[in-house]
This record gives C-alpha cells, sequence and structure tokens, in this order.
C-alpha cells in the first residue's frame, strides 16, 4: 500500500531551508577553502529553490527573475572565487581558511 | 620728463643686483665705484624729474607714474606706482644726493675691509628701498620700502657680525622695528577698510570723510610706525646700539635717511592727520619734545663719539616730530634736509676721527686733533656751529621756525624746544673740544694698551712714516681725498642749507612755496608778530650762545668741574630698565604664552590625534583575518535580525 502523498510547495521550502542550514554550518565547521566555497554555492542554490517555490505559490514571474540574476551573480564569483583559491592551494597545497589572516587589522 | 621717475629707483637696483653677480670679481675699489655710479646716476634722474617738475604749473606739480599693476584682489587695488611730486622729490634729491656722497666715502672708509664689496650690495639695496619708500604712491609701496630700509639697516648694524654686541645691536634694531611696523600695518589695514584705498591721492580727497576717531586712529597708528623707524620714545633704543654698524651707515641710515622716515609720513599723510582729533597732533608734539630733550641730556655724558651723535640724531628728530605736531610741515621738512645735511657732516666727519685714530672711538682718549687732521677738524667745526643754532648756518634757520611754530601753539613746546637747543650747543661743542681742542691724550699708555708698544710711544715723532702706512699707527692722520671730499661738499651744504626757506620776505619763504601743493592747506599759520619774531630768534641764539660759553668754561678752560652724573651716561637707565624687564617679567611671560600655546593650543591637537589613533586600535581587533569569524558574525547577525522583525511582524 504506497501512498503517494502529494507534493505541496511546503516540501520544497523545508527542502529549501534544510539545504540552506547544511551550507550555512558546513561554511561555519569546515576549514578547506575548496569545501568552504561548495558551502556557498549550497546556500544560494537553497535560496533560488525558495524563490522559485514562492514565484510558482503567489503567481509572480519576478520570483523567477530573481532567480536568473542570483545564477548570473553566482556564475561570476564563481570564476573570481575559484581563481583565488586554486592560486593559493598551489602556492601552499595544505593551506586552511584560518591561514588566509594576510588582512588582519 | 617726469616719466622718467622710474629710473631713480630703478638705477641703484640696477646697481645692487649687478654687485650681488659680480661684486666679488670686482673687488676693491670696483665695487664701490660701480655702487657710487648708481647712486650718483639716480641723484642726475631725480635732478631731471625736479626740473620737469619746476617746468609744470603749480597745482598740477602731482605726476603718478604706474609701472604695474600689483596686487588685483577683489575690491583691494594696489598698484606698484611711483609718485613724482614736490615732497617726494625733495626726499629723493636730498637720499641720493647725500647717499652718493657716502658711498664715495666708504671707498675710502671701508678699506681693506674683507666683505667690501658686500658693503656696497647693501648700500645700493638701501638706497633703492628708500626711495621706493620716498616715491611711493600709496602706503604699501611705502611699506615696501619701509621694509626693505628696515632689513638693511639690520644687514648694516651687524656688518661686522664677528662681535657678538654687533649682531645683537642688529637684531635689536630688527625687533624694535617690528613694533613701529606692526602700527604701520594695522593703520594700512583701518585705511583700507574705511576709505577701500591705499594711495595717498585718493586718501587725500576722501580724508574729509573719514570720521574723526578713525582718522584719528589712523594717524596715531602711523606714527607708532613712525616712533619705531624714527627712534622716538619710547621705542629710540635701537639707535644708540646701532652705532655699531660702520660709521658710513651711521651717517646714511641712521642719521640722514632712514630715520627721518617717520617724518615723512607723517607729512604725507597729513589730510588725515588734520581730519583726526585736536588731541592727535598734540600727543605727536609732545612725544617729540619729550624726546628730544631726553636725548639731548642724555648726550651731555656720552664718551663715545658716535654715541653723541646718535642720541643728539634722536634730540633732533625729535624738533621734527614738534614740528609736524605743531602743523609746522614745512619746518620739518626743512629741518629734515638741513639736519642731513650737518648730521651726516659730523657723522662722516667722526668717521674720518675714528679712522685716523686707529679704531678709537673714546672721546677722552683724543683731543687736540685739528693739528692732525685739518680738513676733518674745518668741516666738522662747520657742523657743530650748524647743529648749535649758530646763525647763518643752515640749523639755525630750521630749528628758529620749529620753535617759532612751537611758540605759537604753546609756550611749554617752545620752552622745552629752547632748554633743548642749549643742551645740544653744550654737548656738541663738548665734543668738538674734546676731539679737536685741548690736550693731546692719545699718546697717554692706557690708549695703547692693545697694541703694547708703550716704548715707542716715548718717541713719538721718530716712526712717524712707518705709522702713516693705515690707519693702525700711534699718530692720528688725516684721511684720503674720497673722505674729505664729501666732508667738504657737505660743509658748504651745511653752511648754505638755510638758504632754502629764509624767513624775511615771502619771496624767499622757497620751500614753503615747493611743497604748498602736498600739505592741502593743512600747514599751521602762526600770528605772530614780526617783533616777536626777531625776539625769539634772538632768544635762540642767546642760548645757543649760553651753551657753547658753558661748554667753553668746563672743557676747554676748565674752569668748572664737567658734571656728567652717571645717571646721565647710563641713559636714565631706560635701556637697562627695559632689558631687566624683558628679560625678566617679560621673558617669564612669552615663555607662560609659549607653555600655553604648547600645552593647550598643541595640546587639543595633539589629544584629537591620540583620541582617534586609540580607539582605531581598540576597533582593529575586531578584524582577526579569519574568514570563519567573519561568516559566523554574519550569520549570528543575520539569525538576531530576523528574530527582531518576526517578533515585531504579527501573522
Amino acid at each position: 500500500m504506497l501512498a503517494v502523498a502529494e507534493v505541496t510547495p511546503a516540501w520544497y521550502l523545508v527542502l529549501g531551508s534544510l539545504i540552506f542550514t547544511i551550507g550555512a554550518v558546513g561554511l561555519l565547521v569546515r576549514r578547506n577553502p575548496l569545501v568552504m566555497f561548495m558551502c556557498v554555492e549550497l546556500m544560494l542554490n537553497a535560496v533560488t529553490l525558495t524563490f522559485v517555490t514562492f514565484s510558482r505559490m503567489l503567481r509572480d514571474v519576478h520570483g523567477m527573475t530573481t532567480v536568473v540574476f542570483v545564477l548570473v551573480v553566482a556564475a561570476a564569483e564563481v570564476v573570481v572565487g575559484l581563481g583565488i583559491i586554486v592560486a593559493l592551494l598551489r602556492k601552499q597545497p595544505t593551506a586552511t581558511a584560518d591561514d588566509l589572516t594576510v588582512l588582519k587589522g | 620728463m617726469l616719466d622718467l621717475v622710474w629710473l631713480i629707483p630703478a638705477l641703484p637696483l640696477a646697481g645692487f643686483l649687478l654687485l650681488v653677480v659680480v661684486g666679488r670679481r670686482l673687488g676693491e675699489p670696483g665695487a664701490g665705484w660701480v655702487a657710487t655710479l648708481a647712486a650718483a646716476g639716480s641723484f642726475l634722474a631725480t635732478v631731471v624729474v625736479f626740473v620737469g617738475l619746476l617746468a609744470e604749473d603749480e597745482h598740477s606739480r602731482s605726476h603718478v607714474v604706474t609701472l604695474f599693476e600689483w596686487i588685483p584682489a577683489g575690491g583691494l587695488r594696489v598698484d606698484l606706482a611711483l609718485l613724482a611730486d614736490p615732497l617726494s622729490i625733495t626726499m629723493a634729491l636730498f637720499v641720493t644726493g647725500i647717499g652718493s656722497l657716502i658711498h664715495l666715502y666708504s671707498i675710502g672708509y671701508m678699506h681693506g675691509d674683507e666683505r667690501f664689496s658686500k658693503f656696497f650690495v647693501y648700500l645700493n639695496l638701501f638706497v633703492f628701498s628708500m626711495l621706493m619708500l620716498v616715491l611711493g604712491d600709496n602706503l604699501l609701496v611705502t611699506f615696501l620700502g619701509w621694509e626693505g630700509v628696515g632689513a638693511c639697516s639690520y644687514f648694516l648694524i651687524s656688518f661686522w657680525f664677528e662681535k657678538d654686541e654687533n649682531a645683537s645691536a642688529g637684531k635689536k634694531a630688527f625687533v624694535t622695528n617690528r613694533i613701529g611696523d606692526w602700527g604701520f600695518m594695522l593703520a594700512m589695514f583701518l585705511a583700507f577698510a574705511t576709505v577701500g584705498s591705499l594711495s595717498y591721492t585718493t586718501l587725500a580727497e576722501e580724508a574729509g570723510g573719514i570720521a574723526p576717531v578713525t582718522a584719528t586712529a589712523i594717524a596715531l597708528l602711523l606714527f607708532v610706525g613712525a616712533c619705531g623707524k624714527s627712534a622716538q620714545l619710547p621705542l629710540f633704543v635701537w639707535l644708540p646700539d646701532a652705532m655699531a654698524g660702520p660709521t658710513p651707515v651711521s651717517a646714511l641710515i641712521h642719521a640722514a635717511t632712514m630715520v627721518t622716515s617717520g617724518v615723512f609720513l607723517m607729512t604725507r599723510v597729513n589730510p588725515i592727520l588734520a581730519q583726526a582729533y585736536d588731541w592727535a597732533p598734540d600727543v605727536i608734539a609732545w612725544v617729540g619734545v619729550i624726546t628730544a630733550l631726553f636725548a639731548a641730556t642724555i648726550a651731555v655724558a656720552q664718551n663715545d663719539i658716535k654715541k653723541v651723535l646718535a642720541y643728539s640724531t634722536v634730540s633732533q628728530l625729535g624738533y621734527m616730530f614738534l614740528a609736524v605736531g605743531t602743523g609746522a610741515y614745512v619746518a620739518a621738512i626743512f629741518h629734515m634736509v638741513t639736519h642731513a645735511f650737518f648730521k651726516a657732516l659730523l657723522f662722516l666727519g667722526s668717521g674720518s676721527v675714528i679712522h685716523g685714530m686707529g679704531d678709537e672711538q673714546d672721546m677722552r682718549r683724543m683731543g687736540n686733533l685739528r693739528t692732525y687732521m685739518p680738513i676733518t677738524a674745518g668741516t666738522f667745526i662747520v657742523g657743530w656751529l650748524a647743529i648749535a643754532g649758530v646763525p647763518p648756518f643752515a640749523g639755525f634757520w630750521s630749528k628758529d621756525e620749529i620753535l617759532l611754530y612751537a611758540f605759537d601753539a604753546n609756550p611749554v613746546l617752545w620752552a622745552l624746544g629752547l632748554l633743548t637747543a642749549l643742551l645740544t650747543a653744550f654737548y656738541m661743542s663738548r665734543q668738538v673740544f674734546l676731539v679737536f681742542f685741548g690736550e693731546e691724550r692719545f699718546r697717554e699708555p692706557a690708549a695703547l694698551g692693545a697694541t703694547g708698544d708703550a716704548g715707542a710711544s716715548a718717541q713719538p715723532e721718530a716712526d712717524e712714516p712707518a705709522a702713516e702706512a693705515h690707519g693702525h699707527g700711534h699718530e692720528p692722520h688725516e684721511s684720503p681725498w674720497l673722505m674729505t671730499a664729501p666732508l667738504v661738499v657737505l660743509a658748504v651744504l651745511a653752511v648754505v642749507g638755510g638758504g632754502l626757506n629764509l624767513p624775511f620776505t615771502p619771496d624767499l619763504h622757497l620751500l614753503g612755496h615747493w611743497l604748498e601743493p602736498v600739505l592741502h592747506g593743512n600747514e599751521a599759520h602762526v600770528d605772530v608778530e614780526t617783533g616777536t619774531k626777531v625776539l625769539l630768534a634772538v632768544v635762540a641764539v642767546v642760548a645757543s650762545l649760553v651753551g657753547i660759553a658753558g661748554a667753553v668754561a668746563v672743557y676747554l678752560q676748565k674752569r668748572v668741574e664737567p658734571v656728567e652724573p652717571e645717571v646721565l651716561a647710563n641713559g636714565w637707565y631706560y635701556d637697562s630698565t627695559i632689558t631687566a624687564f624683558m628679560g625678566g617679567p617679560g621673558r617669564a611671560a612669552f615663555q607662560a604664552l609659549a607653555d600655553f600655546d604648547k600645552g593647550v593650543i598643541d595640546g587639543a591637537v595633539n589629544g584629537v590625534a591620540t583620541l582617534v589613533r586609540t580607539g582605531g586600535r581598540g576597533l582593529r581587533t575586531l578584524q582577526p583575518g579569519y574568514v570563519r569569524s567573519y561568516a559566523l558574525g554574519i550569520a549570528v547577525g543575520a539569525v538576531v535580525l530576523l528574530a527582531y522583525f518576526l517578533t515585531r511582524v504579527s501573522f
């Protein structure tokens, strides 16, 4: 007896908040810059998922356009961020985020 | 011809620039001749302008030549312009004329000095500045020259700066003059604020519209400036010390020209003085007459040949201010011119004596010099008679005119002036008798202390040829022609100078008519009968003769012990009191001001800086550089903001 529950917008919202939390916690607890970077991506995607859900719920296209913007910004951010991280790891393969204190006041 | 007026200051300026560049290469005496030619050329240019001015109609004798626009700043417009009118050309004539003679004299006097060419650099710069002062068309150009002559005076007083006291005498003159300059500047600010222009022509036109209170303030502030430059009470202290400079400098700057610029300035602004309250000229007259008497008493007890003349200069300048204060502008300028003749003569004569005596300045070690230096003695005696007020020498006429106006204004002023005249005759006679008459005191062993060859002085005639070599021998000798020629010219001027303004008939009042256009009818008119005038003149002559007779009795016949109280020799302790005050409480007060500046003013600035720096250091710890702690901060912040909005928003 397989009762297939209907997929409501709430499911998407819950999924979005779960992904966001995983990303946020990962960002705070991991020290590998590459992993932290991936966590940031997770948080961004969780937010976009939430936007799309609300856009469907409210029948408003603006949520979807925002998603497009977020994707563009995220792509640009990946270019810059990955560049920095790769350059850093090439110089010092064992580097962690905590070693990046050159700019401390 | 009037447009040539720019040549008058340009020539000394050219001489100055030339000597700055190639002076050292020209050396001695080339540099001296270049400077002398520049000054003499300037004199010729002045004569040309003078002739041009004479050809003009009496009332159009005022010619402004604008060289360029100097300061065009909003409402303030100052041109570098020269004003050729009877007053400025009179001044320029005697500045360049006497200046050339003194340049010539200096070639002989500075012979052998290691900074020979530098001396003439300064001398030419001085003549240029002085000419800017007198020819300036507005207060600012005059001020430019005013500061220029002040700086040259400083350079030249400290010319032999190797000696500490010469250097400090220069500084003293400079600092004292700053006090006067402060007054001059405030007067300029006030004049500009009231009239909106600094030009003399405009000031004279607008003077009638200035409120008496403002006019009084401007006049008295300018008088403060004049007191500093012309060495009047209470700012005269620098002039006696200024004698540390070479003697030609004393003659040119500290007797004939620069120190009279205060009198010139007050005469120049006579329309403002006329607009001021009546007591303003009285202040000037009283300061003048008190200075005259005060300095004359000091001169009685001085032993330095130049100090006597220095105090005498202060005293004679007091006479000129007495004249300005009583509205006798013509008499003031007249006395300025005759004083320039005879005081330059006396100073140059004393320089010749000092030169001939091998740098001896103490009159107690001179005596009977007339047999050794006849030309110097003869010309000096002419100068003495002129300053003592013996007719028909120049000094008599000008002094008599001042006393006449003083009598008309206030008999007390006249009495003090007469007493000063008596003292003047006395101390000048004392000087002449001590230096040129009486027994020879320079052979006394004390006089030879430094050279230490007392044995040689026992046979004075034997080694005379060797001593003739140059100045430093034991035997006084007459100076070279370069020095005596100017003496003779000045002596002639000191005799005939009175002819500029003879009182007998109005036609002979040449200087009075000549200066009429610049005085704008502000010259005082005396209401004294001819009989009284003659009587006053006779009294003045008697006073002079009494002074001379007194000196004869005391210093020549030695029938009376000389009375030279210590208090007079020390100048009433005026200078030492000021020194003690400024060195004690004054210094403490300035130290307190300096401490206030350091502690409170600087402290406030530094305090703000320290506060910012400390705050910054504290805030710096918020940025450790750990990315994850920033992330945590952002997360916590987001949660807090979310919580805040959730509590505020009701669903």
